[in-house]
């Protein structure tokens, strides 16, 4: 599987290596592809379809699709950042994301998102769904009002921690991060050290005791977008109207 | 802790019959529901226990599928066919029968533990709807009376068989059946609703190589029944080409698409055609393991299938060296489903018979190279496997025969809804619309669904010379009728109700873009909505088709945007109807206000209500 | 947008919102003295005006719609205003006032007035006053009840922000601000 091959990106040719993914390929070659439930420590899951590029007009998941020879894809073009926009715009509408009052707030993927697509208001209704927060644990917090279901912190906890603290119950809008218990977090065998807080890509799982030690201007998106270390933004900071 | 010890001999007898296999989570799960009436989180833990599987994934199963349930259930549990056709059939009658008779709501269970009442997505008996289960027990042409008929005598034998006193036609009445439910075959042609020489066309097969079956389906321009048409030739090669030796063929006959019941007319009259093609199937991919996927809704065919099973392990034709043939061994087990449309998808499927949750899988990889258990797998419809049977019996020059060059052989059809004739049409593809409808009695068409919620709802009229075939109107078998008098907005709004509820929810797109599709067609039929409303709705359609992970969320929108072509005038007219002046048309101030009005007694002075809202 | 008139009129009112985004207009400092050379408010807590009298160029809205008084009072301004935006987190997002939206409107009062651990009220009643706007069943973000033009989210924007806004708007430029000033807290 260590084959060089070269695919094409936004009209660029990149050289990338059998098996890896698109978004793998892109990411070595300094192109920046959105993404959630992707996660480098973990195996792949393909939920929150951010990652959605065109292959050859086919919608598909970037962190999902091993690239293949020739392959002609679009990560930057109009119709792929519409239907990323509208994916992260369902995020926000389906949960209760309150950011002024999120101590995950300045290191939040979903926000820092938002802020590198220029998000200022999604164009669909709020749900303001009812969703609870199992504070019980002594040193994890899980609010399922910021859940976005993309499964790290059940996929971190079987493949990092070798535990199964977590899962996924329901179906529909009702699926729901579940704790290992009628107890909730503080019935399981997790603890402050297992990886599934530090997975969460926004203020779902939280190591309790650790808010708000950046302070405002230090934290990670605070002057950086989302993916500016890998490329440079795409730069349209407010196309709103 | 102590355990009820009820429940501990519940799980553990549920968990011995399955050889405390994980992967036999789904009739584990069944087992507990049935001896228990539900699954408690005690018994979540012990099934945990005994399986050595990750307790969240015995919850997570157990919350799945609507099968199954945590609270305690009524030991006859009713569940009522919410589906459009029923819905067109006068079943909201019979359920405010139900409701006063029982005298609690959807959703809860009477007092005295006897009963529980629940709405579920299409049985399959649209044809003789109004219809229901009553634990696996199937009830159709409901109507006021008879439903308050059944409750009364169910308080007094509590056995749902008991009820049922004149049986269907055919294997409807056979021992192992014994139910109500009616073929209706308005037409047999002569490839899959046709007599079959048990063995065979096996017998033919096992003359030819595996590569020489594959050609023939090839030629025969065979393609997948479900209604996605993949070429079977195609993915039987690919199955039989990929890594590992252990094959699986599973057939899928979790028919949920609502409106197409025409597997499970095929089950109850040709279930060896079925059969005969599984283990075609299974000899050209080299498949020793197959599973018959069949939807929980139709369990009531269990013990007649296992019989027909058990009579061709009999007869050489399942199990260990089929028809002589050494080393060919092939023999199908029957995976019984729990209520959930999206296990249809092939992925999902596969994840249902791994005894998991239906989640659709990520792909690639494809079920060809990493299926069941991370085997090889081919997943084919029913009918698939009857054709392929057929074409190997009468040769794909023959079979080719029937049809169109883009899609050759005949198709059966499920019609329903407002038709004289409804029920189960085999015809050659390339049929016209209009013929179709013309044959089932459906003089007042005005508006047809065709291939279910996730295929097309075109107008009767301009749409009777289109052609029923892959390159024209594709269908996995449902074709809804629907007369002049159904608001088309009504039928989609329906229809993304059932996405909303049958979505995994795995990915943004289908959970999240079906609850706002659906939420934006509601306020377009309420008169809260404006042009622009509109061009978003389609625009928000068109992402959810393009980014879903799966089939569900790639088709929900079809319902959308086909009936936006095809009635444009029927969304044009609610536009802007109860907008209050200088606010958006989509905000409904009156429905905002009415919680503190009711709270205070007042009404708004500000937003008077309108003439027709006053009360 | 000027020219018809001397100087382009500026509205702003602050709904269901804690007036910190007034606050954070007046962080523009000094440049608030350049702020009154360049614009007229009209209809503004700053001025104290109550009323529209004529057409404004620019309304600024703080606040999301908790009550009848808020929605019909964004109308009012829809109906005045050219362009309307919508500043901070309550106005595009719902913000803290929203944080009751999933409560039953009768929960939240009888939590509020009666239930709540720190509530002394004997009579148990619950403020009805008819002079009371009625409340909406939860709070709306302006964008769910008028249209709006531009949106500023932060709680607030900061004073940059809020400046870098109202400058282009004036000028007639196109919003584009800087990644930094376009922040959710």
């Amino acid at each position: 599987m260590n084959g060089r091959l070269t695919i094409t990106v936004d009209g660029r040719r990149i050289e990338a290596r059998a098996g890896q993914t698109i978004l793998e390929a892109c990411q070595d070659a300094g192109v920046y592809v959105p993404r959630l439930c992707a996660h480098p420590k973990l195996s792949v899951y393909g939920s929150c379809r951010v990652c959605t590029c065109l292959v050859g007009g086919r919608a598909t998941a970037a962190c999902v699709q091993p690239v293949q020879p020739g392959m002609v894809i679009e990560n930057d073009s109009d119709r792929v950042l519409e239907i990323r926009r509208t994916i992260i715009e369902m995020l926000f509408v389906e949960g209760n994301h309150f950011c002024m009052v999120c101590e995950k707030s300045g290191d939040c993927e979903l926000q820092a998102l938002a802020y590198r697509f220029g998000i200022t208001h999604p164009r669909f209704p709020y749900m303001f769904p009812e969703r609870p927060i199992d504070a019980g644990h002594p040193e994890l917090l899980l609010d399922h009002d910021r859940c976005v279901l993309c499964g790290r912190c059940v996929r971190a906890s079987a493949e990092l921690d070798g535990k199964s603290a977590l899962g996924f119950a329901g179906r529909g809008l009702r699926r729901r991060i579940e704790a290992d218990g009628p107890r909730g977090l503080a019935g399981t065998d997790a603890t402050g050290d297992d990886t599934i807080a530090e997975v969460c890509p926004v203020g779902a799982l939280l190591r309790k005791g650790t808010a708000y030690r950046t302070p405002y201007g230090r934290r990670r998106y605070d002057h950086e977008p989302i993916g500016g270390d890998i490329d440079a933004p795409c730069g349209e900071a407010q196309e709103d109207r | 802790m102590a355990v009820n010890p009820l429940i501990r001999h519940a799980v553990e007898r549920a968990c011995h019959a399955c050889g405390r296999d994980p992967t036999r989570m789904l009739d584990i799960v069944r087992g507990v529901q049935q001896r228990l009436g539900h699954v408690p989180d005690e018994a979540v833990d012990l099934i945990a226990r005994e399986t050595g599987a990750p307790r969240p994934d015995v919850a997570g199963v157990v919350g799945f599928y609507a099968f199954f349930s945590n609270r305690p259930q009524g030991r006859i549990v009713i569940r009522l066919c919410g589906d459009v056709v029923d819905r067109m059939h006068g079943v909201e009658r019979v359920a405010e029968a139900l409701v006063e008779e029982l005298g609690v709501p959807f959703g809860e269970t009477t007092p005295d533990g006897l009963f529980t009442l629940l709405w579920t997505p299409c049985i399959g008996m649209s044809d003789q709807a109004p219809a229901a289960l009553v634990n696996d027990v199937v009830v159709t042409r409901l109507s006021r009376d008879v439903a308050r008929q059944m409750v009364g005598e169910l308080r007094e034998h509590e056995d749902p068989h008991r009820f049922v006193r004149t049986y269907g036609d055919g294997n409807n009445a056979h021992p192992a059946v014994r139910a109500m439910v009616e073929n209706n075959v308005r037409r047999a042609g002569p490839v899959v609703l046709a007599d079959l020489e048990r063995g065979a066309a096996l017998a033919r097969a096992l003359r030819m190589t595996p590569a020489e079956v594959i050609r023939e389906i090839k030629t025969a321009r065979l393609r997948g029944r479900g209604g996605a048409g993949f070429p079977t030739g195609m993915k039987w090669e690919f199955t039989r080409a990929a890594a590992g030796d252990r094959k699986v063929l599973i057939c899928n006959a979790d028919e949920g698409e609502p409106g197409t019941f025409k597997d499970r007319v095929i089950l109850t009259e040709h279930p060896d055609l079925v059969l005969e093609g599984m283990t075609i199937g299974a000899w050209a991919i080299g498949a020793q393991e197959g599973i018959l996927y069949l939807r929980g809704e139709y369990a009531y065919l269990e013990a007649f299938l296992e019989q027909v099973l058990e009579a061709r392990r009999r007869d050489g034709l399942l199990g260990r060296s089929i028809l002589g043939r050494e080393g060919f061994d092939f023999d199908v087990r029957i995976q019984l489903g729990a209520g959930a449309y999206v296990c249809g998808e092939e992925t999902a499927l596969i994840a249902s018979c791994e005894g998991k949750r239906g989640d659709a899988k990520a792909r690639p990889p494809f079920p060809a190279q990493h299926g069941y258990l991370g085997r090889p797998t081919s997943v084919n419809n029913v009918e698939t496997f009857c054709c392929a049977a057929r074409i190997i019996e009468r040769g794909a020059a023959w079979f080719a025969g029937f049809g169109t060059p883009e899609s050759a052989g005949t198709k059966l059809f499920s019609v329903s809804g407002d038709c004289h004739v409804p029920g189960v049409y085999e015809l050659p593809f390339g049929t016209t619309l209009g013929e179709l409808l013309d044959l089932a009695g459906a003089d007042e068409a005005a508006a047809v669904q065709v291939g279910g919620p996730s295929g097309r709802l075109v107008a009767a009229e301009g749409a009777r010379e289109r052609r029923l075939g892959y390159e024209d109107l594709a269908t996995g078998g449902s074709v809804m009728v629907f007369g002049p008098q159904r608001d088309p907005l009504w039928i989609v709004e329906r229809f993304l109700e059932f996405f909303v509820d049958e979505s995994c929810g795995v990915c943004t797109p289908c959970r999240v873009g079906n609850v706002l599709m659906h939420d934006a067609v509601r306020r377009v039929r309420a008169g809260l909505a404006g042009e622009s409303d509109l061009e978003q709705l389609r625009a928000l359609a068109t992402t959810v088709g393009m980014a879903s992970r799966c089939g569900l969320g790639q088709s929900s929108p079809n319902p959308v945007l086909s009936a936006m072509d095809a009635f444009p005038d029927h969304w044009r007219r609610h536009l802007h109807a109860r907008s209050e002046p200088g606010l958006l048309p989509t905000f409904d101030v009156q429905a905002a206000l009415r919680p503190a009005e009711m709270l205070t007694g007042r009404r708004s002075e500000v937003f008077p209500p309108r003439e027709e809202e006053r009360r | 947008m000027a020219g018809k008139h001397t100087r382009p009129r500026v509205a702003t009112c602050s709904l269901a919102g804690c007036f910190g985004c007034h606050m954070s207009l007046l962080d523009i400092d000094e440049r608030i003295f350049e702020l009154a050379e360049l614009v007229e408010f009209a209809r503004s807590p700053i001025v104290d005006k109550k009323r529209f009298d004529r057409r404004v160029d620019i309304g600024l809205i703080e606040g999301g719609c908790c009550n009848e008084e808020n929605v019909a009072t964004l109308r009012e301004f829809r109906r005045h205003c050219e362009i309307l935006v919508s500043i901070g987190d309550c106005a595009t997002a719902g913000g803290v006032p929203a944080l009751r939206n999933d409560i039953p409107l009768a929960e939240c009062l009888a939590e509020a007035y009666v239930g709540g651990p720190t509530v002394h009220n004997p009579g148990g009643r619950i403020p009805d006053d008819p002079e009371l706007p009625l409340l909406l069943d939860k709070v709306y973000p302006a964008h769910e009840v008028v249209r709006i033009d531009y949106f500023l989210p932060g709680c607030p924007p900061s004073a940059e922000a809020l400046w870098q806004t109202l400058v282009a708007l004036l000028e007639g430029r196109p919003l584009e601000l800087p990644y930094e000033l376009i922040k959710y807290d």
